[in-house]
């Protein structure tokens, strides 16, 4: 089984130890994973910007470095999907819907195809609250959603669950969105920042030390809140933690 | 504190005795305990507050495209009227999950509804025939609007034709649509609208700001301030119950007096005829009993096909809104009283265009529960006035853009497209992907600013050249001391304005791996 | 005019007619969600919804329970055999003409244990507007007339025959005003639900 890994690039750019922790975790567990050093994005900031056509060159690249893989996967739920839902502004040839169907997030790939059972290597003895990226829960199903009327679920916290000693918090508005939203955050600046104070003030008031997601894009606004507020919180990412991060 | 100090009822001589009863029922539940129902509670007077006078809406100027974020951003300055409209929303989505979760068969109700809307929508002219053809049947005169235009002026020829010079009205997005009150100004034709925030909204000159609570952006002392200019209330007593009253006692001469009542339409029956309204205060059924002339405005959407199918819809739809398993009222009309007249006018304004949108016409499914307002993130920070638009919200980023592509050319992306619209919405409109789906068409179009389209060309050119792209983010692989520009576009430094810049790594991924991981990566020669 | 826009409309419907089947969907009869005492569960939801529920009177005064409330009134409009009142809403011939009934009492067609709603037509109700612009309503329920749901009520043929149909689940309320919830918003301040079986008018 090769796996082709898929470093985001926000992760590339400001949270290496992100794709480090996720590179370790993987070899740790015994796979082949390579790095496909021509990647760069997955096209969501112009999709989701309704660009389309200016997104096209960048999928085609995407499907490039990531064709000749088993699976695709990434410490993103966002961006994979992207790539699993939106991936569409090039001509969708059976080299890219098949990219397209073997991608996954790096917690639905441990929960649903490796089907991890322990993490002996794990331990993270602190108040966690976990952050749910909006894509991650509704789009790739994360979790059941609180809105929704079905058994509850959550692979993240399935996960988490088997770290030792950490200790997961709960959410006022376990759900609510923190307002990053891609490009949201830079072109509706007032009401994106607002949404990420209510969130890491909620999280604080849950006394929570840290705060652990699969998606480092919602943690990089929701930290710039956090200490813009003076909030003592620590982000850190999913893969860090089952990689058996110390904090 | 005793219920006299929470009750200052005696200022002036407004309030009607029952007010004063010793244990007031507007207040009080059989067992003397504040009432507490699905929906909201009777909530002691809280101490006064500092005074914040009311952040107004978007500016409207003509056709160019609504400024959201700026509004939004004025209602943002204002916290007392921001977290009251937060607090107050995200309670209505609490009691909406406690009262879903009740119902092990939500999931499969909201999927039958979402069907009997889109067979419904998709045989819609034979079910407009059936019903027209019932109404007739059952003595109603049914007319046939194009357009909002359209129905004021057939509104106004059947007033005149009776001679009618006052007209109350319950709430009806409809007739908002269709500037219905700003129409009839000119005409000499008094409209009183009845329901509570409406009346509000009415006398403040200002539109509804949310589909089922149109004056939930107001606190209760910019009621106080509205109620003292209009209707001579106290302006220093902001007692809710007091106000209400107020608006009661002042209303009530409207509604025995008048020449003609209008209601809109929350399910139009194509087997029977009948129209039917969920309202909670009743004044549905005062428009539609009292006066002797009864006017329905109906979207042509609103129809289903049976009786029966209300047994699935009138379930979801007030627990959708405010978690209440349903409305006070649910009335069902279908025929004129003896000696009176009845009509029906039912309006197209667009619909049977968005009909043919392929992207786009489930969101004429809408049942107008308001449960997308309550979730949404955006819309609770951001007041409903802020979209500038009839609709406001999530279901307003899909709708307003049909009625205006430019006007409303924004609003879709005043959304961060978390989904949790889609997951509330009881007839299942995929609402966020709507969104995405007409930030495409707007971005076709070039309905959306140059300089964005332009930095996502730009974008786009970096990040489909692996050389260009390591360029941009850094010009030393292991020093990454600027925000790339497709990440942050920096004129205005947005992003730092209210949040903290994220830290700068010693090296990006890319560098740690080519000097890690790659082939001579022992020695440590980074390039 | 109004001719011309029906045919334009159509029309345009027949011309934009979504793709796809879409199917009148079979709706299955739902378990109900209210236990076996119907009357209990009416009981419980109209609580819940700012009603008031009492039982019937002893012998010889079965509105007992709102005696009370009636002896207060100045106008009693009633609409059924149970009670005289002072107001005979058979002669009332403007709606208007009953702005001044305190109280009203009226009997339900029947109840719906899920919601804790009644449902009256005009039959019942003789001057529909009595039930909004009296001060209270009144409501006599026969415990045997309880449905189970809502979607057993829709079932009933009482919403085809009459012209006009009405659910009361509750008095009329609003929370309009920073979401304080205040009844008689426009509509009657209170409802009483009395559980009085029909023809057991006990001498009254």
């Amino acid at each position: 089984m090769r796996i082709g890994l898929f470093v985001p690039c926000y992760v590339d750019a400001f949270e290496p130890e992100v794709g480090i922790a996720t590179l370790e975790l993987l070899e740790r567990l015994g796979l082949d994973v390579a790095y496909p050093f021509d990647q760069t994005c997955c096209g969501q900031p112009m999709t989701n910007t309704g660009c389309h056509a200016e997104a096209a060159a960048t999928e085609a690249l995407f499907v490039k470095n990531f064709a000749p893989f088993d699976y695709v996967v990434a410490p993103s739920g966002s961006c994979v999907h992207q790539v699993r839902e939106h991936l569409t502004a090039i001509p969708q040839t059976e080299e890219v819907v098949g990219v397209r169907r073997k991608t996954f997030e790096l917690v639905e790939f441990l929960h649903d195809v490796l089907k991890i059972e322990e993490f002996p290597w794990a331990s993270f003895p602190h108040k966690v609250a976990y952050h749910s990226n909006c894509n991650a829960l509704r789009g790739i199903h994360h979790a059941r959603p609180s809105e929704i009327v079905a058994p509850p679920y959550s692979k993240p916290l399935d996960l988490l669950s088997k770290v030792k000693g950490i200790e997961i918090v709960s959410l006022t508005r376990p759900d609510e969105c923190c307002g990053f939203g891609g490009t949201f955050s830079v072109f509706e600046p007032a009401v994106s920042a607002k949404m990420g104070y209510d969130k890491v003030t909620d999280q604080a008031r849950a006394g929570a030390a840290y705060v652990v997601s699969a998606d480092s894009s919602c943690m990089m606004h929701q930290k710039g809140c956090a200490e813009r507020l003076g909030v003592p919180l620590k982000y850190i990412h999913i893969a860090q933690v089952l990689n058996g991060a110390a904090a | 504190m005793s219920i006299e100090d929470l009750t200052p009822r005696e200022t002036g001589g407004m309030i009607h005795p029952e007010v004063r009863a010793p244990v007031d029922e507007s207040e009080r539940h059989q067992d003397g305990g504040r009432l507490q129902h699905a929906e909201a509670a009777s909530k002691p007077i809280a101490a006064p507050k500092t005074r914040e006078p009311q952040p107004r809406g978007a500016k409207i100027r003509g056709n160019r495209p609504i400024d959201q974020g700026e509004a939004a951003e004025r209602f943002l300055a204002a916290p007392l009227h921001q977290a009251a409209h937060d607090e107050r929303l995200w309670d209505l989505r609490k009691k909406r999950d406690v009262s879903a979760h009740g119902i092990p068969e939500w999931e499969e109700l909201r999927e039958i509804a979402s069907s009997i809307k889109a067979h419904t929508l998709s045989r819609l002219d034979t079910y407009l025939e059936q019903f027209e053809a019932a109404a007739k049947a059952n003595g109603v005169h049914v007319h046939w609007a194009a357009d909002g235009a359209d129905h004021n002026r057939i509104v106004l020829e059947i007033l005149r034709s009776h001679g009618a010079r006052t007209l109350v009205k319950s709430k009806s997005m409809l007739t908002e649509e269709c500037g219905f009150r700003h129409h009839m100004a000119a005409s000499g034709i008094e409209i009183i609208e009845t329901d509570l925030g409406e009346r509000i909204q009415q006398l403040d000159n200002e539109e509804p700001s949310h589909i089922v609570a149109p004056a939930v952006h107001k606190t209760r002392m910019d009621v106080a301030e509205v109620f003292a200019k209009t209707l001579g209330t106290d302006p220093d007593n902001d007692d809710a119950h007091y106000l209400a009253e107020s608006q009661r006692e002042t209303t009530r001469p409207y509604i025995l007096n008048a020449d003609a009542g209008m209601t809109g339409c929350n399910f139009a029956i194509a087997e029977t005829g009948t129209v039917v309204t969920c309202t909670n205060e009743g004044n549905a059924d005062l428009s539609g009993n009292v006066p002797p002339l009864q006017i329905h405005s109906i979207g042509i959407e609103k129809i289903i096909p049976r009786i029966e199918d209300l047994g699935v819809f009138i379930r979801l739809l007030s627990r959708s809104a405010l978690g209440s398993p349903i409305t006070q009222y649910t009335s069902h009309f279908r025929g004129p009283r003896p000696g009176t007249e009845m009509h029906y006018v039912l309006v197209d304004n667009g619909r049977s265009e968005r009909l043919g949108m392929e992207e786009f016409w489930t969101s004429l499914k809408c049942i107008r529960c308001g449960a997308c307002m309550n979730t949404c993130p955006v819309y609770r920070r951001s007041g409903g006035l802020s979209y500038g638009a009839t609709y406001a919200g999530p279901i307003g980023l899909i709708i307003d853009p049909t009625f205006n592509k430019r006007k409303y050319s924004t609003l879709p992306f005043s959304s961060t497209m978390n989904g949790s619209c889609t997951n509330v919405c009881p007839v299942k409109i995929n609402i966020h992907e709507q969104i995405f789906a007409w930030r495409k068409v707007l971005a076709e179009e070039h309905q959306i600013p140059l300089l964005k389209q332009g930095m996502m060309k730009a974008a786009g050119a970096v990040l489909s050249r692996p050389a260009a792209y390591r360029a941009a983010i850094g010009t030393a692989d292991s020093a990454l001391r600027a925000l790339p520009r497709f990440a942050v576009y920096n004129p205005l430094n947005t992003w730092g304005k209210k949040r903290e810049m994220p830290d700068a790594p010693k090296q990006s991924f890319h560098a740690w791996y080519k000097q890690n991981r790659m082939a001579g990566a022992a020695k440590k020669d980074v390039s | 005019m109004s001719a011309g826009t029906r045919a334009a409309t159509l029309a345009a419907i027949r011309r934009n007619r979504p793709a796809g089947d879409h199917p009148l969907p079979q709706v299955p009869v739902f378990a109900p969600l209210v236990a076996d005492d119907h009357v209990a569960a009416f009981t419980e939801a109209l609580k819940r919804m700012g009603g008031r529920v009492v039982e019937a009177g002893p012998a010889g005064d079965p509105l007992g329970h709102v005696r009370e409330r009636l002896d207060a009134a100045k106008v009693v409009a009633s609409a059924v055999p149970e009670h005289a009142g002072n107001r005979d809403l058979s002669a009332v011939t403007r709606p208007q003409a009953v702005d001044d009934v305190d109280v009203a009492i009226v009997r339900a067609r029947f109840g719906i244990a899920e919601t804790g709603s009644v449902l009256f037509t005009e039959a019942e109700l003789v001057v529909n507007a009595v039930a909004y612009l009296a001060q209270h309503l009144v409501v006599l329920l026969d415990p045997a007339d309880i449905v189970v749901n809502v979607q057993a009520a829709y079932k009933r043929p009482d919403f085809a025959g009459a012209a006009y149909a009405v659910l009361h689940t509750g008095p009329s309320a609003t929370a309009d005003i920073e979401g304080v919830l205040i009844h008689g918003a426009q509509g009657v301040r209170s409802l009483t639900v009395v559980l009085l079986p029909r023809g057991d008018v006990r001498a009254a």
